[in-house]
């Protein structure tokens, strides 16, 4: 399991083919990639977080998704700073013995971070600059994963 | 003296990262209303609060929570990362 908190970019496709490279143990393994989109106009965005609590946050998050899944191993690697479009922000990979739950878990780490982890989005364009509201529907996805 | 920190938006209409406090405040709501107190920029921060998260010491908490032994009291907007 691990977490990574940093400003450069990162190559997503040689992190996956490292993270799924000799796994025996795993059948499975799910990646995803967050990046920077262009709803139109948008010159770029520039990432605020809280180092200290990040990673804690980040830690957490993969260590409940390892708790719920029998996951051989989960990355989690997130970008602050500033990015342009198109850039990688963010990724999750996770390796599980079948595929139902690595993509279970893949998507409650996603959900999680969203939401509970302390990053800021803020998106710079012809217009001005303007704060990324939070959704509701993010919030709302984190009630799926409830074990009550 | 408590530490407190703020994010974003927060950070952006209080004109400060961080700052420490000398407070009696017994929870962070009691904390937010001797900020609101203080000055105009304060006050616009929090004058709504549900729009406001709070993290003591580094973990997320309720406005009701108290502060004894909180050495770290943080306020931003809900998250946005992913």
């Amino acid at each position: 399991m691990r977490v990574r908190v940093q400003a450069e970019p990162f190559d997503f496709g040689a992190e996956c083919g490292a993270f799924a490279s000799g796994r025996a143990d795993a059948g499975a393994v799910v990646s995803f990639a967050g990046i920077v989109r262009d709803d139109g106009g948008l010159a770029r965005m520039e990432l605020e977080h809280y180092p200290g609590m990040t990673e804690r946050a980040l830690q957490r998050i993969a260590s409940e998704a390892t708790r719920r899944w029998p996951l051989r191993d989960c990355l989690v690697i997130h970008r602050f700073g500033t990015m342009l479009p198109g850039e990688t922000i963010m990724m999750v990979a996770t390796a599980a013995p079948h595929r139902a739950d690595a993509f279970a878990a893949a998507e409650f780490l996603m959900d999680y971070l969203k939401s509970r982890a302390p990053f800021w989005k803020k998106e710079f364009g012809a217009d001005g600059a303007a704060w990324v509201a939070a959704k509701d529907a993010d919030e709302k996805a984190l009630g799926r994963w409830s074990e009550d | 003296m408590i530490d407190v920190l703020y994010f974003a938006w927060v950070r952006e209409r209080i004109g400060l990262s961080k700052e420490q406090v000398e407070s009696s405040a017994a929870t962070v709501a009691d904390l937010v209303e001797e900020l609101k107190a203080r000055e105009e920029r304060y006050a616009a921060a929090f004058a709504d609060l549900a729009a406001v998260r709070v993290a003591l010491d580094q973990e997320l908490a309720e406005f009701d929570a108290p502060l004894a032994g909180v050495r770290e009291v943080a306020f931003f907007p809900p998250m946005t990362g992913g």
